[in-house]
Parts: structure tokens; C-alpha cells; sequence
């Protein structure tokens, strides 16, 4: 089936086999050699590793929705900060006692905000079961009652575009609130377990990157399959011609509808994954700034060809990694600089340039 | 004969002597007052206690048209003694030490180090009494509007003393305003009467006033004591109290839904500023400029830059700001649109994502040049403060002229697209590009042009921000996402749909705000233009006929 999958996509399986070492050989190499040793990865290295993955995970799931369906998406991010609040709810309330005020049911927050009992939407985050529901279904319940507007009264381009930045600055405003009951402008953090461990510990780390590895796999995998599917042929002749295939009697808004919830589920996941390998999550995530972000990663890699979006997440967090570290100033500037030169003279990213040398050798 | 001229003589020797004892008089008249002035302030400032009240009396009755100039310079601490002369001086600081006047003649005396002059210290005895008389001198000032301050300032404190002076001035007061509030005074010590009658009738004189003092005085008419009885012992007069009251409460809600739709207008006209121009160049030329905000930005800092080079002139600072924020923000959208929008028309996506770069570009720039702080800019005289109407309603002058200067580049922005050459063309260029080439339209250039033109808008309306917030490097983001909705809640392409988006927009802010507070309010517009827009997807004021297909 794999063979199948990348028949015709060489560079993706290539981009696989990497992720896949990644995944494989960081907790294998640091399972074998002793922590002296230069083949030991540090925890730095191991959570950045890992934060990467979920960017690429995140990436991934812009690009079925924009690559695939040209649906320009610049409010991703709040579907990734959602997964990671749900998260950071789990891990807020495995904090128990051990908070500075030692409340056994409330959060610190609370407690200093002179609340008496925890708002109802707490309830049942102390399951891990119940709040990995959460990380999928509320991102996905937002992106089913947005898309079901927007799609259905064709709200297209770059309307669609504009409101979707408009709901991440809305929602940034309101998780800034502190009656909101999300830990207003600090969010969540201070984090002990996850699942009865040390959320601080190697093993979790290294849980942590296999994890993000693993599920970024698999939702690589499932992707490559849904575009080949009839439904990604119909979702990919609706960002051609959108009037055309809906003349051809298809129900368009429906297949952009589930395409939108299931890259929501996506990002919400990768937002899971990243809130406790960085230990806190705050409103400055729904930034839209963020958001646009994300469109870069995919932008730079290359739309519509899902690996591209893998390449360009971690290229660009790794040069921003880089560069914030050298001088700071300079970020702006080359992030500035890679959204002109990137749209005015690749516009199909890093992905476009690869088939372009890839045909000429052919 | 000899007797008439005699006579003719002696008529001549009166009218002179009279003329010369007149001169006389008025002579001693200007030189006597200077000379009481000058002694009883000398006395005010050394002797017994009994003598400075003396010569604090003293100086109430003399009269001298800068008795209250150097009277207010002594309460303050501003009234200085020349060391080596003993000349009193009125002393105003600066960096090389201070500003003299003479406190009498008003002669400017030059600057002086800080040793030469000593303080003239009061005690807080004279300071008391000293109050009381230049507010009793500022009730017989010249100036209308000092006597209504005056007057305004006895309102909470009466004491029989100034009554008797304040019904004393006002058979000789001809200013309307003062006598009004003269009249509200007497009315409110009426309300102490032992006479039921004179109760009612000063109730009814105080309908008609808008005032803080009044609502407190008919409120406490209404309470009860600790024994339950009530403070006013009359049923009539209560009936009468609260039956004003509301009267008066009812104008106090229309004054302050006035003040609502006021602030929500100046919201409305900053929204409708920041948004104009993105309405051009989004609007007519299907560009999405998410570098909007940062020519705002670029704007605000040409204010700042002017002001700084020339700090002696506020306000022309702030009007020469408007021309060059015009050409600066104008020239970098001219070199923005050549430099990259005009490889990607047909691809509103890419532009979205380019402009965005540039937007961070930007921001970086200044905070290189500037630092990432922010810097204030100084707002004119002339445009701060505010226009009170009366105790409920104030209206601030800053938010007012840029709700008047908001309508005025709207008119001068309407008038270019209708009436020049310019305007015809990105008009024909809007409705449909191909045709417009045929005509022998340079497009190219009509596409520089208007971009130019909504940039120049956007940096002239950070002119405007400059006096309301901050300038810094963040100013442009604040205002990105709001003018974006703005415009799309208008109606792409019609500027009168952004005129009433902004300001329904500002408005339905500002109704909100006292019952959700600012920041909830800002998520329910949102939400709502996000709804809004779901039902509606081409704006209040949506284009028709075949410019829509062309798009």
C-alpha cells in the first residue's frame, strides 16, 4: 500500500524515511548511550525536535485545506491553541495539591481570582480520555459551526480569509479575559504530570517526541491516501473550478466542510502534543501573527504537496531558532523577507523548485 | 464789557482748575493703588499676625488691575523677592533658573539664577483667608468668564458673607451666564428656608439646571433620617423635589446617550480613517493590503519626526504632519505596488501573504530606527481638554477634530474619484480592467496611482492616530484586523458602505462597552460582522450589476 501511496511522490517518501529516523533513531540513540555522551541528545534538543514535529504536524493540516482546496486559512493557529488549552486543562488539573495555593480542585488562577468552585467546563478534564476527546472535538466543533456558515453562504477567498483572522483575534481578545476562566494573559502553565509522570523527566520527553513523530506519520500517511481518494479529487477540482464541479451536481460546501474539520482535528492534535513538550500555553497563541505563520511554513515548503508543508515548518522554525539566538532583530526582517520573495518569485515553494529539477532530469 | 470778559476770564480759570484738579485726582487715583498695593503686600509678607490680616483687607479693597495676577502668583508660590532690591517679581521656572516679571508693572525682567530671588513663604492661616479673597476679587473681575468660574466655585460653600456680596453683584451683573448661576445659588440656599413657599419656588427655579449639586441637594430632600423621618418635613415640596428630579434624570439620560453616540462616533471616524484607504485599495483594486496598518504606523512617526524638529510649534507641527505623512506613507505604497503587488495581480492570496511581509519588514524597521518603545506625541493646546456643555456632558476636542478632520479628507477622497482625471480613470480601471487598456488608459500607472493614493490616506490617518495613542511599533496591528471588517461590512468597492460601516461599527462599540466592558464589546462586533457576514457575504451596500462578475 505504501508503495502505492508514493508512486508519484518520490520526494514525500523521502521526507517519511526522515521524519521516521527522527522518530526512531532520538529515543533509540539516547536509550543506548550514556548522557556524557556526544550521541546523547539533550532534553533542549530532544523538546525542540519534538516542538518541530508538531509545527510540521500543524503545517500538514493547513495544506490539505489550502493546498488541496484553496481555502486560505489565516486562523489556523486558533484550532492548534484550542487542542493545546484542552491539553494544558488535563495537565492543569494533574496538578492537584501541588499548586502554591494547594487547592485540591482549583487551579492557582482561580484560587488567586477568589473563585469558589470550578466553572462547569472544567468538569471531566481530569480524565486524560475525556480531554484527548476535547483536543479533537472542540477545535472540530468550532471549524463544523464556522465552516457550516461560511461554506454554505459561499463565503469564498478572501472574505473567508479575513473572517478566519478576524475568529483567531476574537478569540485571542476573549482568552486574554480573565473571567474566562483560562488563566487570562499567563494561560496555563506549571505543569507536574502528565498520566502519573513527571512531565520534566527524560522518558516523558522522549514519549513526547515519539509520540508527535509517530502521529505526524500517520497523519502524513492518511493524507496521502485522502488525496488520492475520490473525495480529494473532488476537493481538488473544487480549488480549480469551484462552480464547475458544483454544476457537475457535487455538494461542494460538504466537501470542503469535512476537508475543514478534519484539518482542524489536525492542528487541534499538533496544539496537544506541543503544550507539554514547551510547558505552557497562552492566549498569545490565537495571535494572528501566528496564524500567518503557519501559512509561511506551508508557503515556503510548497502548497499541495503535503511534504512541502513539512519541509517549510520545520525550515522556517529552524532558522527562526537560529536566528532569534544570533540577533534578534534580524527575524523580522528575514521572516519579511521570505513571505515577498517567497510569493513574488516561488510560488511553489521549495516543493515547486524540487519537481521542476526533478523533470528537468527526467 | 470789562465785566464780560471778566466773567469770560473767570469761566476759563474754573474750567482749567476744574481740568487740573480732575488730572490731579485721576493721577493720585493710578498712583495711590500701586502704592497701597505695593505696601500691604510688603506688610503681608513680615509682621504680627494681626497685621497681615490688616493688610490682606487691605488688599481686598484696593484697586488695581494686577492685585489678582500677583494675589494668585502668592498662592501659588510663585511671588519671588529680589535679593538686593527687594523688588517683588512673579518667577517662572526654566532650565537656566528663572523667568522674572515684575509683579507689579508686569515688566518682563529676564532670567536670573536661582539664588537671587527668596520665596515669599505664607503661613496656612493666610493661606485660608487668601483663597477666600481672590475668589471674592474673581467675582468682581472683568472678565465674564472668570466671574462664572468664580461664581461655579461657590456653588457647594455659601456662608452668609459671600451671599450678601454675591446678591450685592448682582444688580450690577449684565453677563447672562453668571446671573443663571447666581440664581441657581440662591436658589439651592432657598431650599434651607423656613418658608414652604420660598421652598417650592426656588424647586421650580432649579429645574432647569444641569447640575451635580443640584441632583445632590434634591436627593438628600428625599432621605430619611436615622429615626425614619424625613430631613424635608413637607409632603408638598417632596412631591414637588422628586417630580424635578426626575425631570432632571431624564435629561441627564438623554445627555448621556448624547455622550455615547458622541464617543461612538470618534471610535466610528477612526475606524472609518484607518479603513478608507484600505477601501480604495482593497475596494477598488482588489488588493489585499495587510500592510495597511504599518503606513498608519509610518504616519504617526512622520508626526513624531516633524514634531520633533520643530518643538516650538505644536500645532503647526501637527498640520504640516498631514501633507508629508501624505507624500511618506504615499511614495512607500508607490514603491510597494511597482516593487511586488504588480507581479501579482489576479492573485489576492499572494498579495495577502506578500503585503504581510512587508508589513513585518516595516515594524522591524522602525523599531531599528526608533526603539521598540513608544513615543508620545504632544497634542496641541488647541486640541486637548474638552468642550464642557454642562456637569454630564463634556466633549473632548481631541476626539471632535479628528471626527471633523475623519468627514473632511472622506468629502476631499469622494471629490478626487468623482470629479478629477485620476478618479475617472481608477473608476473605468475598477469596472473592468481590459476595457479601460483599450480606451488607451495606462493602467500601470492609474494602478501606482491608487495604490499611492490609499497609502497616502492611511498614513494621514496615523497622523490622526498620533494624537489618541501611542506611536509605536505595534500601532499598525492593532488596526489591521478592525479596518478589514470595516471595509467587508460596508461592501467592497463603495465608500459611503465604509462611512456607515465605521461609524455603526463605532457606535454599536461604545453602546456595548458599559455592559460587557471594552474588550468583551470588541469580541461581540466581531462576532457579530463574522455572522454578518456568513448571511450577507457582499457587505451592508454589496455592488451590482456586471462590476460583480467581473471580479
Amino acid at each position: 500500500m505504501k508503495s502505492l501511496l508514493f508512486s508519484h511522490d518520490k520526494t514525500g517518501a523521502v521526507v517519511l524515511a526522515l521524519i521516521a529516523g527522527v522518530t526512531l533513531i532520538v529515543p533509540l540513540f539516547n536509550l543506548i548511550f550514556p548522557v556524557d555522551s556526544p550521541l546523547h541528545f539533550s532534553a533542549y534538543t530532544v523538546s525542540l525536535l519534538g516542538k518541530y514535529l508538531t509545527f510540521a504536524l500543524v503545517g500538514l493540516s493547513l495544506d490539505l485545506v489550502w493546498g488541496y482546496c484553496g481555502i486560505l486559512v489565516l486562523g489556523q493557529g486558533a484550532f492548534f491553541a484550542l487542542g493545546g488549552y484542552a491539553m494544558g486543562m488535563y495537565l492543569m488539573r494533574q496538578i492537584g495539591t501541588r499548586g502554591v495555593y494547594a487547592d485540591p480542585l482549583l487551579p492557582d488562577f482561580m484560587v488567586f481570582l477568589n473563585w469558589k468552585e470550578l466553572p462547569w467546563y472544567w468538569f471531566g478534564f481530569d480524565h486524560f480520555w475525556f480531554a484527548m476527546l476535547m483536543v479533537m472535538l472542540v477545535p472540530g466543533l468550532l471549524a463544523f459551526v464556522f465552516g457550516w456558515l461560511a461554506f454554505r453562504s459561499r463565503v469564498t477567498g478572501v472574505y473567508l480569509s479575513i473572517i478566519t483572522q478576524a475568529l483567531t483575534y476574537a478569540l485571542m481578545l476573549a482568552f486574554f479575559r480573565n473571567e474566562m476562566g483560562f488563566g487570562g494573559n499567563n494561560g496555563l502553565t506549571d505543569f507536574k504530570d502528565i498520566l502519573g509522570f513527571n512531565i520534566q523527566s527524560e522518558a516523558v520527553r522522549l514519549t513526547l517526541l515519539f509520540l508527535s513523530g509517530s502521529i505526524l506519520i500517520a497523519a502524513f500517511l492518511f493524507s496521502r491516501w485522502l488525496v488520492n481518494t475520490k473525495l480529494g479529487r473532488v476537493v481538488t477540482a473544487i480549488r480549480d473550478q469551484e462552480s464547475r464541479v458544483r454544476f457537475l451536481g457535487y455538494r461542494v460546501e460538504m466537501f470542503k466542510l469535512w476537508l475543514f474539520v478534519f484539518s482542524a482535528m489536525l492542528a487541534g492534535i499538533a496544539g496537544a502534543l506541543y503544550v507539554p513538550q514547551v510547558g505552557i500555553i497562552n492566549p498569545s497563541e490565537f495571535s494572528p501573527l501566528n496564524s500567518l505563520e503557519i501559512v509561511v511554513w506551508v508557503a515556503m515548503g510548497g502548497r499541495g504537496s503535503l511534504y512541502g508543508a513539512i519541509i517549510g515548518a520545520v525550515l522556517v522554525n529552524f532558522s527562526k531558532t537560529v536566528l532569534t539566538g544570533l540577533m534578534p532583530e534580524i527575524w523580522l526582517f528575514s521572516l519579511g523577507a521570505a513571505f515577498i520573495l517567497v510569493t513574488v518569485l516561488l510560488p511553489d515553494g521549495i516543493a515547486g523548485l524540487l519537481r521542476k529539477r526533478r523533470e528537468a532530469e527526467a | 464789557m470789562k465785566a464780560n470778559s471778566l466773567k469770560r476770564f473767570n469761566r476759563c480759570f474754573a474750567v482749567a482748575l476744574l481740568v487740573w484738579l480732575w488730572a490731579g485726582q485721576a493721577y493720585s487715583q493710578e498712583m495711590n493703588p500701586q502704592v497701597t498695593l505695593l505696601d500691604s503686600l510688603n506688610r503681608l509678607k513680615q509682621g504680627a499676625m494681626p497685621d497681615r490680616e490688616q493688610a490682606l483687607e487691605q488688599l481686598g479693597e484696593v484697586n488695581h488691575p494686577r492685585t489678582l495676577t500677583v494675589l494668585q502668583a502668592l498662592l501659588n508660590g510663585k511671588l519671588y523677592q529680589v535679593a538686593s532690591n527687594e523688588q517683588l517679581v512673579i518667577a517662572a521656572e526654566n532650565s537656566e533658573g528663572y523667568q522674572l516679571i515684575d509683579a507689579i508693572t508686569g515688566e518682563d525682567l529676564g532670567n536670573k539664577p536661582r539664588s537671587d530671588v527668596n520665596k515669599i513663604n505664607l503661613t496656612n492661616t493666610i493661606r485660608v483667608k487668601l483663597r477666600k479673597l481672590i475668589g471674592q476679587l474673581e467675582l468682581k473681575s472683568e472678565d465674564a468668564t472668570v466671574r462664572l468660574a468664580a461664581v461655579n466655585g461657590l456653588i457647594k460653600a455659601t456662608d452668609d458673607n459671600t451671599l450678601a456680596l454675591l446678591r450685592q453683584l448682582e444688580t450690577t451683573e449684565r453677563d447672562e451666564a453668571v446671573l443663571e448661576a447666581m440664581q441657581m445659588i440662591f436658589a439651592l440656599k432657598d431650599l434651607k428656608s423656613e418658608d414652604k413657599a420660598i421652598r417650592l419656588t426656588a424647586l421650580v427655579t432649579l429645574k432647569d439646571f444641569n447640575n451635580q449639586e443640584v441632583v445632590n441637594r434634591l436627593n438628600v430632600l428625599m432621605e430619611k433620617d436615622s429615626a425614619g423621618q424625613y430631613l424635608e418635613t413637607d409632603a408638598d415640596v417632596r412631591k414637588q423635589a422628586k417630580l424635578i428630579l426626575s425631570e432632571i434624570n431624564a435629561r441627564i439620560q438623554f445627555y448621556s446617550i448624547l455622550e455615547t453616540l458622541f464617543f461612538g462616533l470618534s471610535l466610528g471616524a477612526v475606524l472609518v480613517l484607518a479603513a478608507i484607504g484600505l477601501a480604495i485599495t482593497f475596494g477598488v483594486m482588489g488588493v489585499i493590503n495587510m500592510a495597511h496598518g504599518e503606513l498608519m504606523m509610518l504616519g504617526a512617526y512622520t508626526t513624531y519626526v516633524i514634531q520633533q524638529m520643530m518643538p516650538d510649534h505644536l500645532g503647526l507641527s501637527i498640520v504640516m504632519a498631514i501633507p508629508a505623512a501624505f507624500l511618506i506613507s504615499g511614495l512607500v505604497g508607490i514603491a510597494i505596488e511597482r516593487g511586488i503587488i504588480r507581479f501579482l495581480y489576479g492573485r489576492p492570496l499572494e498579495t495577502l501573504l506578500a503585503t504581510f511581509g512587508v508589513s513585518l519588514f516595516l515594524q522591524q524597521t522602525v523599531r531599528s530606527i526608533f526603539s521598540p518603545l513608544n513615543r508620545s506625541v504632544t497634542t496641541p493646546e488647541w486640541m486637548s481638554g474638552s468642550l464642557q456643555i454642562n456637569d454630564f456632558l463634556s466633549l473632548t476636542w481631541n476626539r471632535f477634530y479628528i471626527l471633523v478632520f475623519c468627514l473632511m479628507v472622506f468629502v476631499l477622497l469622494l471629490q478626487i474619484l468623482k470629479r478629477t482625471r485620476l478618479g475617472l480613470e481608477v473608476r473605468a480601471v475598477a469596472q473592468n480592467r481590459g476595457m479601460a487598456k483599450v480606451m488607451g488608459i495606462p493602467t500601470d500607472k492609474v494602478d501606482a496611482m491608487t495604490f499611492g493614493l490609499g497609502s497616502g490616506i492611511a498614513g494621514v490617518a496615523g497622523v490622526a492616530l498620533s494624537q489618541i495613542t501611542n506611536v509605536g511599533p505595534n500601532l499598525g496591528q492593532a488596526y489591521i484586523v478592525d479596518s478589514f471588517m470595516v471595509v467587508v461590512f460596508g461592501g467592497v468597492g463603495n465608500l459611503w458602505g465604509t462611512l456607515v460601516a465605521g461609524f455603526s461599527l463605532g457606535i454599536a462599540n461604545k453602546i456595548l462597552e458599559p455592559y460587557a466592558g471594552a474588550v468583551l464589546a470588541k469580541i461581540l462586533v466581531l462576532v457579530f460582522i463574522i455572522l454578518f457576514i456568513q448571511k450577507r457575504p457582499s457587505g451592508l451596500f454589496p455592488q451590482k450589476g456586471r462590476a460583480v462578475e467581473a471580479k
